[in-house]
């Protein structure tokens, strides 16, 4: 289908910048936004948190711009946030086109002129902010700690993906302002940075205003990137005590990275096992035999090293070791005769679909300047969007079921059971229990 | 090339001109009221279809029954079971979603273009001729059941379940969507089916289609696709927003949450309605007053106090009298002086601290500026397009909602604060430790401190 591109101009500019531009003139709109190729896997063990904590600073106002960073955005009609995962720090503005030179002054302002505006309160509060953050969306949400004890057992101790991005509370406590500047120093220039311009502007205009508002920064060495090999030998069993009503069973697998040989084809495995009531697991687990509340499966996709996940939560009166033999049943199924021709054709169906609902938007997460900051960051051409749709396209029914063959070993995985307060009982034979706070 | 001037900030230019695309209306034969809107950015198309009859039309002892409806419908329609209109949609990647709101439950289907025709054909059928079957009802509120179980651990939505039932004594609006185990327990495929016959009705319905091509050929598609559907004779039920709300009288309430990292805060009452004159001023002074980050209540709680992760104040709004309420997770420590300064903020934007003139000029840009971003994908634009048939506003709504807000000034807001902003008659609901927390719960004059059980 032609309708299906994301067309744009690239420069890079003297200082290492990456400025990418791509237009779209049906909304008075301009998305900015920003990625700094750093993440939680940049951090050390007992240091944990960092990256995202820091992201949190960037919003407490900059050298010529000494407070807040959202007034003045607000106040301009802008639409704004950042996010941080385990590979890289994205910080974007969605703004009328008439105030995309106040969004680009801010952004350059805090990339260059950050340090002299971070006091210890501003610190100090953030602290306290992001340990709120963690207390709401792990400490007080049911299964809000499985993830930590998967990735703890699938990750050795000194692999950068060994802790979530929101880091050790204890960590977040210890941190100082002296290791935060460092931190700055080392991650936050234009060398380890891709701004992508996308909306109601054209590219000489964007890397007109790109050069004007980021051409004298500094720029920086790229950081050194770390490769940290994972594997497990044996299969796993962790059980996990939590403020829950049912018991929910997590099988984790390493898998392969974003964009490596078999990442498409488990995505797509992901979506045959469990997206939709057609889905395997679904249509078995939670449809006919009613033994499931709920089923999901997931390639989670990273930079050095991606993990497979699924999860089931049970049904009232039934056990896990239940519904982990059925799970069982479904993956040898999949491993011995692959998908259907039907299987296949659906799911690439829904990919193309998805590939154009997502180019909808200019901005925001997910939108097209993010799609192309990605691309960019990751592979080094934001053009990549062609062949990203090309390796779900050409994916075929035996290339998933080699996938799941290759991938999903009952022999090497984690496998780990929460299950109610005082119910150690509940979980599969032989699991450990596992402490995560 | 011209140096940077850091000194100050550089000038917002001139607000671009927003225009909404045109609606145009058309009535079928069998009463549905149709509007299409012409979009063309890419060539994906929606469909949203509004049913009258949202969780405020269950009965009494009935609730969950609206949003047990919405999920039979596609449990099978004609020769096709569960699984094979799943299969049907996920054939042409189509994005089916249902919103059971308190007037109102909507559906609807997103699908590449070429695939429009397709999708209204299933969601026509799913929705006018689903199959209803007694061993689909049973999964559904088994699921139900077990999903209103799994709720029990979610603090946010135990906190709006109780404080729902707080601000609507005995009203229809009273719950959530999903009803009561009690309930749900009660309910029969009878039920659902006198629901179905009497809610889904050509003449109480109106189809948005939002897509490329002009507004004939989207007006012939719908009529393609819903024309064959014919009104029954069934009685719909009656409308919630017709009911006068009883005055809540708790000011206080606690539902225990033993050992709780946070406490889960709701602090608010009844407001107005949705189509109130009064609604832009009550935008503007929910912006000044915790609508978003840069309000009141979010730069004390959160970024002078380091209580909270966020705190927002807001509308639920809805046909009938809607609640304003802050909502917020805090710190267990933090707990009483946050409703403290929750309402001390409540207090003074309509009394002591008037909004200043900057304040009322970023929240009114804020809610200006960005306005057109809200419109950029055909759903988005398909699904306002469906709020103006729900709330009986006019075609010209949107285009006429920046003037309307630029003409808000500080007395309008003064006054709407004054009047619906009510510190004294709030009611504050907490999840959260009650040995913890009870004794400085206590200290703020609310009154006594009642006690919730925690399931439902």
């Amino acid at each position: 289908m032609s309708d299906l591109e994301l067309p744009f101009a690239k420069k890079t500019l003297h200082n290492g910048l990456d400025v990418i531009v791509h237009e779209d003139h049906h909304v008075p709109v301009v998305a900015v936004n920003i990625w700094y190729h750093v993440g939680s896997k940049d951090e050390r063990p007992g240091r944990t948190g960092f990256a995202h904590l820091f992201e949190h600073l960037m919003f407490e106002g900059s050298e010529h711009h000494n407070s807040g960073y959202f007034p003045p955005l607000q106040q301009a009609g802008a639409l704004l946030n950042g996010s941080t995962n385990t590979d890289r720090t994205n910080y974007w503005e969605v703004v009328p086109t008439s105030a995309l030179d106040l969004a680009l002054w801010m952004e350059s302002d805090r990339m260059g002129y950050l340090l002299p505006a971070l006091t210890p309160d501003r610190f100090e509060t953030q602290r306290d902010v992001v340990l709120n953050e963690r207390r709401q969306n792990y400490e007080n949400r049911p299964y809000g700690f499985a993830l930590m004890a998967i990735v703890a057992a699938l990750f050795p101790p000194d692999h950068p993906y060994h802790w979530l991005t929101i880091g050790a509370a204890e960590d977040l406590r210890s941190m100082r302002l002296d290791e935060v500047q460092e931190f700055f120093r080392t991650y936050y220039h234009p060398g380890n940075a891709s701004l992508a311009l996308a909306g109601d502007i054209d590219a000489p205009r964007g890397f007109e205003l790109a050069e004007r508002y980021f051409g004298d920064l500094a720029g920086g060495r790229r950081p050194e990137r770390l490769r940290s090999p994972a594997a497990l030998e044996r299969e796993v069993r962790l059980v996990l005590e939590d403020r829950v009503q049912m018991p929910r069973l997590y099988m984790a697998w390493h898998s392969p990275a974003m964009f490596a040989e078999g990442d498409a084809e488990m995505d797509l495995l992901a979506d045959l096992l469990a997206s939709g009531k057609t889905s395997r697991l679904y249509r078995r687990l939670v449809y006919e035999q009613r033994v499931a509340l709920d089923v999901s499966a997931y390639q989670n996709s990273r930079e050095l090293a991606g993990f497979f996940l699924l999860a089931a939560t049970v049904a009232p009166g039934i056990s896990l070791t239940e519904i982990a033999a059925t799970i069982d049943a479904e993956l040898q199924q999949l491993a011995d005769a692959g998908p259907t021709a039907s299987e296949m054709e659906r799911a690439r169906a829904q990919t193309e679909a998805h590939f154009m609902y997502r180019i909808q938007t200019v901005g925001g997460f997910g939108g097209k300047s993010d799609q192309l900051n990605a691309y960019n960051v990751f592979r080094g051409d934001p053009g990549f969007f062609q062949t990203d749709l090309s390796r779900y396209r050409d994916a075929t029914g035996p290339a998933v079921r080699a996938a799941a063959r290759r991938c999903l070993p009952f022999d090497r995985r984690v496998v780990l059971s929460v299950v109610p307060a005082g119910q150690h009982a509940a979980a599969l034979a032989g699991s450990v229990p596992v402490s995560v706070s | 090339m011209m140096r940077v001037d850091r000194s100050r900030l550089p000038e917002v230019g001139l607000d671009p001109i927003f225009r909404f695309p045109r609606i145009a209306r058309h009535t079928l034969e069998n009463g549905l009221d149709v509007r299409t809107v012409e979009h063309r950015t890419v060539p994906v198309s929606t469909f949203v279809l509004t049913v009258a009859g949202g969780l405020g039309a269950d009965a009494p002892g009935q609730e969950g029954l609206a949003a047990v409806t919405a999920d039979m419908v596609d449990e099978g329609t004609g020769e096709s079971d569960a699984i094979e209109v799943s299969e049907a949609l996920a054939r042409i990647g189509a994005d089916y979603d249902v919103d059971v709101g308190a007037d109102a439950t909507l559906f609807t289907i997103t699908t590449l273009s070429r695939f429009a025709e397709q999708g209204a054909r299933l969601l026509s059928a799913i929705l006018t001729q689903p199959s209803l079957r007694q061993a689909d009802f049973d999964r559904v509120r088994q699921l139900r059941l077990d999903r209103l179980r799994q709720l029990n651990d979610l603090p946010p939505a135990v906190a709006e379940r109780a404080f729902l039932r707080l601000l609507y004594p005995e009203h229809p609006y009273g719950h959530l969507a999903i009803g009561t185990s009690t309930s749900l327990r009660s309910l029969a495929l009878d039920d659902v089916t006198r629901f179905h016959a009497g809610t889904f009705q050509p003449d109480r319905s109106t189809l948005v289609v939002a897509g490329p091509g002009s507004h004939d050929e989207l007006r012939q598609l719908a009529e393609a696709t819903f024309g064959g559907w014919s009104a029954s004779r069934a009685v719909a039920p009656a409308a919630a927003s017709d009911v006068e709300p009883a005055v809540s009288l708790q000011r206080l309430a606690i539902v225990p949450r033993e050992g709780a990292a946070q406490s889960e805060l709701r602090i608010g009452h009844l407001s107005a309605r949705r189509s109130t004159p009064d609604y832009a001023a009550l935008l503007v002074m929910n912006a000044v007053l915790g609508g978003q980050f840069v309000s009141r209540v979010n730069l004390r709680l959160r970024e002078e106090k380091g209580y909270t992760y966020g705190a927002r104040t807001g509308f639920d709004w809805r046909r009938g009298l809607s609640p304003f309420s802050l909502q917020a997770s805090v710190h267990t420590a933090s707990t009483a002086d946050a409703v403290r300064d929750t309402l001390a903020e409540f207090d003074a934007i309509g009394r002591s601290r008037p909004p200043s003139d900057s304040e009322l000029a970023l929240a009114k840009a804020s809610l200006t500026r960005g306005y057109p971003r809200n419109f950029e994908t055909v759903q988005q634009v398909a699904r306002a397009a469906a709020q103006l048939a729900l709330y009986d506003l006019p075609d010209t709504y949107f285009e006429a909602f920046i003037p309307r807000i630029n003409a808000v000034g500080t007395d309008d807001v003064v006054s709407v604060a004054a009047r619906y902003v009510d510190a004294a008659r709030a009611t504050t609901l907490i999840v959260g430790d009650h040995a913890a927390i009870g004794e400085s719960l206590a200290s703020l004059g609310l009154g006594e401190l009642q006690v919730l059980p925690a399931e439902s």
